[in-house]
């Protein structure tokens, strides 16, 4: 038995996989070629590559540093008038769950935080199916995040390869044979990664059938703003869903639409059928994020808020979400400008039909693997490039080296 | 018939319920002696001078912006605040085998470890591993240690209400009749709720029987600084057992010694074997936290960065500190005074040989509910005391109605 001071409790401990997407980040890093593009990154960049502060996030912030307010801990559930103005932005302001009080909403460490708050508490409480429907493909932490909080995973078709776009029939057809009471997992908007949005026509047939099958809706809206530049219609499909009875379960994220990454803001949200079963449900989700974080941290929560209940900042940010989303839909118009100006002889609507920050360009691996080595432009191997990487400066060449990859 | 027909509604968090009883009670002279915050001599919230610096410097660095941190963290602030923790001339950090995970708060990072230790810890996925906690301990590590897996969560001896001081016959003993492997959680100083802590001889003791019997080291250090006023000082159990070889972890929090307890800042720091290990052991963690919050938040990260890696704020923070520290000493050396001065039935002294934010009064649940009732004085049922919410202004009262409650309710 080796000495004390040479044993280790952790040489089982096993290497964990490199995130392929931060090794995109480091590759890219790595490359010395001034052309070098990464369109890897998950976060917004200007015309010019860089990271974008709101100007209504500065005013906050000024605002906010002028009252000097103090540190004292957040409930357990969070900011209240950030958790009220959170469930507005998505519900609408006169959505009857609100009046009636019968939603639950609490602040939540971003996305990722909120997502697996609600996993946490399928979990515990859910007595129907351990599945969570997934759509295939999906943002890649949600697999995870289901699995650590005790989920087992399945999937509904829902990107159709051979037209870069909605596989409507086929995720139809899936949906239609979910057993009862399983969990099925919605992007609200801007599908990540595939950038495909069901039709309103569409998603009015999906929340037929999710009823018929007696499914609980799970709404992943991490976009909302940032898709169409319409806060109100990206929540579309939520209100839609609520208003056609289903009382879901719904994540919100403003890393993207107030560029707040960092500070981690969310929320959480579990619509009850009445205000009675809202309050057990809070006092449980009190439970369960009592021992991981105590409660979550104010600084965002608190920039968020101000933003939403000052109007003219409010105005503010509604135009610079509605700037952010614009810059993106251009990008997406001139990149096909540029793939038809190159000569390209490929289909290339489905870029311009995607929203969102992420575009499956239908890329596949081979190629990826050319243009990242021909061209210096790193994505992932699934085809999927990140819009906000794109600028005016750079679209040609990145056209130009799609085309070469692909004739 | 609703899916969530079946939620029960759960008990409330005891030490919030007490602060919302206390909200609403209109008694001019109430007190608040609950939760575990710092207050100034005018009972008020205190935003640390150095905090309200730091801060201003932030918002005012337009070259700032709000992206993404890494999975694990700021690394100024990793490394930082694990210096903090070890020491400047720490060998564990020169020989590169110390790491930190950016968590929400203490308990972020005690979750974070307690999940690695679940997944990776004697065997893989072994949820039968005793996990020891003090009697009694903060509530929330039960539930940090059952939320991420563990089966068998077990109290090991602490607090001797007949001495009213440590129980180490019964902690020792405890420690030596424990399953090999099994994991204790030790307070690192200033014992939440008991105020009591070892000293440097009780805890090589506690040491050699934890080396001898290979239980696992998982400190939790939420008050460094705060109790004797002195960092260095305050983290001498951490650093005797890293100097012992140990590998352990150190559940870090900033909300108390920073004052920013809303912006949840704590990291949990890993001291292995060697580099090696080291990195594996980051590559679970990230794994991990990815899961949890993908990412950890920035502002309160930076505030400690900034100011423990620069020597001018370094040492304005340590004053501010210290600051923090004398008001409570100062109000624990008056408590006992009165108490004495009173005649209150039975000795005191504990109050003043006890350390920190907390005191465990001794005072009964009867006598508690007295205390609340009659003369609106909140504390938790268990007779612990935020002695941050005595001031110069409350104190007599408060002596008073202890006096009272022990004279009047057996």
């Amino acid at each position: 038995l080796e000495p004390f001071v040479l044993r280790s409790w952790w040489g089982g401990v096993q290497m964990g996989p490199p995130d392929p997407i931060l090794g995109v980040t480091e590759a890219f890093k790595r490359d010395t070629n001034p052309k070098k593009m990464n369109l890897g990154v998950g976060a917004y960049r200007d015309d010019k590559g860089k990271p974008f502060v709101l100007s209504c996030v500065r005013k906050a912030e000024a605002l906010i540093a002028a009252k000097q307010l103090d540190k004292e801990y957040l409930p357990i559930g969070g900011l209240g008038d950030f958790t009220k103005a959170c469930a507005q932005l998505a519900l609408g302001a006169n959505n009857e769950v609100l009046s009636s009080g019968r939603n639950i909403t609490v602040q939540t460490i971003s996305g990722t935080g909120s997502l697996r708050i609600g996993a946490n508490f399928l979990s515990r409480f859910h007595g129907g199916s351990r599945d969570v429907y997934l759509p295939k493909p999906s943002w890649g932490n949600h697999t995870p995040i289901f699995r650590d909080a005790g989920m087992q995973l399945k999937a509904y078709r829902y990107y159709d390869p051979s037209t870069c776009g909605f596989d409507f029939r086929g995720a139809l057809e899936d949906i239609s044979k979910i057993p009862e009471q399983s969990v099925i997992l919605l992007h609200a908007c801007a599908h990540n990664p595939t950038g495909v949005d069901p039709k309103q026509e569409q998603w009015k047939e999906i929340s037929d059938i999710v009823k018929k099958r007696n499914l609980l809706v799970f709404f992943d809206m991490a976009y909302q703003g940032f898709a169409s530049g319409d806060i109100d219609r990206d929540a579309w499909a939520v209100r839609y869903f609520i208003e056609q009875g289903h009382n879901i379960l719904l994540s919100q994220s403003f890393a993207k639409n107030m560029g707040l990454y960092g500070e981690r803001v969310g929320g959480f949200t579990v619509v009850c059928k009445d205000i009675e079963e809202s309050k057990r449900v809070e006092s449980q989700l009190k439970i369960l994020i009592r021992p991981i974080y105590s409660n979550p941290p104010m600084n965002g929560a608190r920039i968020a808020t101000t933003i939403l209940n000052t109007p003219e900042l409010r105005l503010l940010w509604l135009e610079e979400v509605h700037g952010m989303a614009n810059r993106i839909i251009k990008m997406r118009e001139q990149l096909v400008a540029g793939l038809k100006k190159s000569g390209s002889s490929h289909n290339w609507q489905h870029v311009i039909d995607q929203i969102g920050m992420f575009c499956f360009t239908g890329l596949k691996p081979e190629q990826v693997e050319r243009l990242t080595k021909e061209f210096s432009v790193y994505m992932t191997k699934d085809g999927r490039i990140s819009m906000a990487g794109i600028s005016s400066g750079n679209v040609g060449y990145l056209a130009e080296g799609i085309h070469a990859v692909t004739k | 018939m609703s899916l969530f027909a079946d939620v029960p509604q759960a008990p409330p968090v005891a030490v919030f319920k007490l602060t919302a009883d206390f909200r609403e009670d209109s008694h001019p002279q109430k007190v608040n002696l609950g939760v575990g915050a710092y207050r100034t001599d005018d009972c008020l919230p205190w935003v640390l001078p150095v905090v309200k610096k730091v801060e201003r410097l932030i918002v005012e660095d337009n070259s700032l912006n709000h992206e993404y941190l890494p999975i694990l963290g700021l690394p100024e602030f990793r490394s930082a605040a694990s210096k903090v923790a070890l020491g400047d001339d720490s060998p564990a950090i020169k020989d590169n085998r110390v790491g930190g995970v950016q968590a929400l708060g203490g308990t972020g990072a005690l979750r974070i470890g307690a999940e690695f230790l679940r997944r990776w810890y004697n065997g893989v996925n072994n949820t039968s591993t005793p996990i020891y906690v003090s009697a009694p301990t903060w509530e929330n590590h039960n539930g940090v240690f059952a939320d991420a897996g563990f089966k068998d969560i077990r109290p090991y001896h602490y607090w001797d209400a007949a001495k009213r001081g440590l129980d180490l016959t019964g902690l020792l003993d405890d420690l030596e009749k424990a399953p090999e492997h099994s994991v204790f959680v030790l307070h690192a100083c200033a014992h939440n709720p008991t105020g009591t802590d070892p000293t440097q001889e009780e805890w090589k003791k506690i040491a050699e029987i934890m080396k001898r019997r290979k239980l696992f080291v998982f400190f939790d250090s939420a008050y460094q600084g705060f109790a004797s006023g002195n960092l260095d000082k305050d983290a001498w159990a951490i650093r005797y057992f890293v100097s012992e070889e140990f590998e352990l972890f150190v559940a870090q929090s900033f909300s108390k010694n920073f004052g920013l307890y809303n912006e949840r800042v704590g990291n949990l720091t890993v001291v292995a074997k060697d580099n090696e290990n080291l990195t594996r052991i980051l590559s679970q963690m990230e794994k991990i936290v990815r899961t949890t919050w993908s990412n950890p938040p920035s502002q309160g990260a930076r505030v400690v960065s900034k100011t423990l890696n620069c020597p001018e704020l370094f040492a304005e923070w340590k004053g501010n500190v210290k600051t923090m520290a004398d008001r409570v000493l100062f109000m624990r050396d008056e408590l006992k005074s009165k108490l004495q001065a009173l005649g209150t039935p039975g000795t005191w002294d504990h109050i003043t040989q006890q350390i920190g934010m907390f005191s465990f009064t001794g005072l009964n649940p009867k006598q508690v509910e007295f205390m609340i009732k009659e003369k609106h004085v909140y504390l938790m049922a268990s007779g612990r005391i935020n002695m941050c919410g005595l001031t110069t202004k409350n104190i007599d009262y408060i002596a008073q109605a202890i006096h009272e409650a022990v004279t009047k309710v057996q």
